[in-house]
């Protein structure tokens, strides 16, 4: 019996992995390669700002190692450096900032939301918006002309009156210093909490709410121990937003915190912030160690924000709770 | 039509470059406080003689980094370059670089005491005490024995001080490191320094609003920006012993005094200056000229700006009031001014 062999020709690849060139011919393709290159753009122009912040410190960097995170003399004349007083003034005022904002804003935002009117709330939406739009040297000269005198006036002595024992509101009261700093800050970043937190709060969904209510909740405690929860991830994430303009303020920050790089535990004396140093002396540095000192600085900055941004997801991750929304970080 | 459009922008950018190319163009950039009389005088020059010169305000610092880097065509500083700037341009362009004078500048003494409200006077003892942090409350004798007649609170001094760094600084604490060897040694001089106390305002702006909304406070401003915002000012004591008041006559005097001792080069800081009118915080502010220059034309034209600056070009900085250059100093640069190949 003769045998016949039928040549059975390969079959190709599996559909789903044609040539990439063919694949091109359709439009989704090419959507797909345009955007990843966009993603990698942002992702390349970030590696490229840190390389540049570490190539461009190399003096102070081996001048001075570990030892700029911890010293605390700024002598621009004897060439020595030290970081510590700006880091200092910048988490200082940033929590001050945010210890005043995130429940100012965060009450507000579940007013808008939840509690108001479609009448007031979107009117009053817009007035927020304007808000955030203002620009930052336009809330330093309301600090010095409105918050300074306020803070001199009646604020430091009411707070050294009733709270004077602890050291957080010894010394004398200039006017400017971290609380003051803290406070136009706050001012500035709260609109950046309410657009978010609202927008958040308005996409949870009815059914939420309903269920809440169904089950014998107040509309209160509908609102608290239901919606909020629900948006958690959302209203962290507009946290960290405005924590990240206060962390980066600069105008606001140097008309109003008394520009002096000293640590000290109260918040009425002055200080001075990263932001604030570099926009003040970085143009007149004499030096190739001075000018670099500056660089350096902004690789701080650069390296605070990160390292306060992973604490936060951190925070967020481990008290993810069963009710809400995605429990994702 | 879309053809004929686009020749018609095609022709007018050929011809807008070569409009541009046609008249020369200088740069320089530099010191802030200068600046005002600079543009007008720039301005002036051009009329009469058709260079442009472009001059950007951005800090005496800033200025010398940028005329050693050779971006700009000249410099401008408040403060003379020291040795090793001077070095640093010679390694990087071959020759050397020359300081101009051009105007003279003051700094003084700013206060706001609640109930004061005349002009008081300071010795070098009291301003190096009170900014070393030394002299701590305004009833102190220090004070108190040169204001005879007037009533000094014992209330406690706020020192205020410029936060960025700025040639008003430079002269401030040059002149406190040439009456206190204290100053000198513990906090030296420089556009920016270590302060042993006292809160930073940003520009002249900064330390006046600071020193209008605290009491008991005391800074120091440029001579132009009290005239011209009518700020309190206080008097300060002169090396020949007599308590001036700056203004423009006091401020040359000091240049006029200084001139015997001055170097041929111009790098002279004239604080505390001998003369028996002399006003003891005043300075110069030099325009920064290389030595060599490639360009032939663009050297005549400076050099003749240069030249009509120190002789006609006086006639209007007292109008902005900027004190005038001495004769004795005029004379002296327009022979330098042969130095610049």
């Amino acid at each position: 019996m003769a045998t016949s062999t039928i040549n059975v020709p390969n079959a190709g690849p599996v559909s789903g992995s044609r040539s990439f060139l063919a694949k091109l011919r359709n439009g989704d393709e090419i959507a797909r390669v345009v955007t990843f290159l966009f993603a990698a753009t942002v992702v390349l122009i970030v590696v490229l700002l840190v390389y540049q912040l570490w190539a461009g410190s190399a003096l102070p960097r081996h001048k001075f190692g570990l030892s700029f995170f911890i010293s605390k003399v700024w002598d621009p004349i004897g060439e020595e450096f030290g970081a510590l007083p700006f880091i200092y003034g910048t988490v200082v005022t940033s929590a001050v900032a945010l210890i005043l904002a995130v429940p100012l804003g965060i009450g507000a935002a579940i007013f808008l939301a939840e509690l108001a009117p479609q009448k007031i709330s979107d009117p009053l939406q817009f007035f927020i918006d304007l808000l955030a739009a203002v620009p930052s040297v336009i809330y330093g000269v309301l600090g010095v002309f409105i918050v300074i005198p306020l803070m001199r006036v009646w604020i430091a002595p009411a707070l050294k009156a009733t709270l004077g024992f602890l050291p957080l509101f010894q010394g004398p009261a200039y006017g400017v210093g971290f609380l003051t700093a803290g406070i136009v800050l706050a001012i500035m970043i709260v609109p950046y909490i309410i657009s978010v937190s609202r927008e958040v709060l308005l996409s949870v969904p009815r059914d939420q709410r309903e269920a809440a209510l169904a089950l014998g909740a107040t509309r209160w405690e509908s609102t608290w121990k239901v919606v909020v929860p629900f948006a958690r991830t959302g209203i962290m994430g507009s946290i960290f937003l405005a924590l990240a303009r206060a962390l980066g303020e600069t105008m606001a920050v140097t008309m109003v915190i008394g520009n002096t790089p000293s640590i000290s535990a109260s918040l009425l004396a002055p200080g001075y912030s990263i932001a604030a140093v570099i926009a003040n002396e970085f143009t007149e540095a004499t030096t190739e160690t001075y000018t670099q000192a500056f660089i350096e600085l902004g690789l701080v900055l650069f390296l605070l924000t990160f390292i306060l941004n992973g604490l936060a997801r951190l925070l967020m991750m481990l008290t993810a709770s069963r009710g809400s929304g995605t429990g994702r970080a | 039509m879309r053809r004929v459009a686009g020749m018609v922008v095609l022709g007018l950018a050929l011809g807008g470059l070569a409009l541009a190319q046609s008249s020369l163009l200088i740069n320089g950039a530099g010191a802030t406080f200068p600046y005002p009389i600079y543009s007008k005088w720039f301005d002036e020059y051009h009329k009469t003689n058709g260079a442009q010169i472009n001059y950007q305000s951005v800090g005496s610092g800033a200025g010398i980094k940028q005329v050693t880097e050779g971006n700009v065509d000249f410099g401008a500083s408040d403060g003379p370059m020291n040795d090793e700037q001077i070095k640093a341009y010679r390694s990087k362009n071959g020759s050397g670089i020359l300081h101009f004078p051009t105007v003279l500048g003051a700094v003084v003494p700013t206060y706001n005491i609640p109930g004061v409200s005349v002009t008081l006077n300071f010795t070098p003892e009291a301003l190096s005490g009170i900014f070393l942090g030394r002299i701590s409350k305004w009833n102190d004798p220090a004070i108190t024995g040169a204001n005879k007649g007037v009533s000094l609170p014992g209330n406690d001094i706020v020192v205020i001080h410029r936060s960025d760094g700025s040639g008003t600084t430079y002269i401030w604490t040059d002149y406190l490191s040439k009456v206190s060897g204290d100053w000198k040694d513990k906090v030296s001089k420089g556009t920016s320094v270590s302060w042993p106390v006292g809160l930073g305002g940003k520009g002249n702006e900064g330390v006046t609003g600071l020193i209008k909304q605290t009491p008991n406070s005391i800074g120091y401003v440029e001579l132009i920006y009290a005239a011209q915002n009518k700020i309190l000012y206080g008097t300060v004591k002169n090396a020949a012993g007599s308590f001036v008041k700056a203004d423009l006559a006091s401020v040359t005097e000091a240049a006029a005094s200084a001139v015997k001792t001055m170097p041929d080069d111009f790098r002279v800081s004239i604080t505390n200056a001998p003369g028996k009118n002399a006003y003891p915080i005043s300075s110069f502010t030099w325009l920064l000229i290389p030595e060599k220059f490639k360009d032939s034309a663009k050297r005549d034209a400076l050099k003749g700006f240069l030249k009509w600056a120190i002789t006609d070009g006086q006639n209007n900085v007292e109008n902005l009031s900027y004190a005038k250059l001495p004769k004795e100093v005029v004379d002296k640069e327009l022979k330098a001014i042969g130095k610049v190949q």
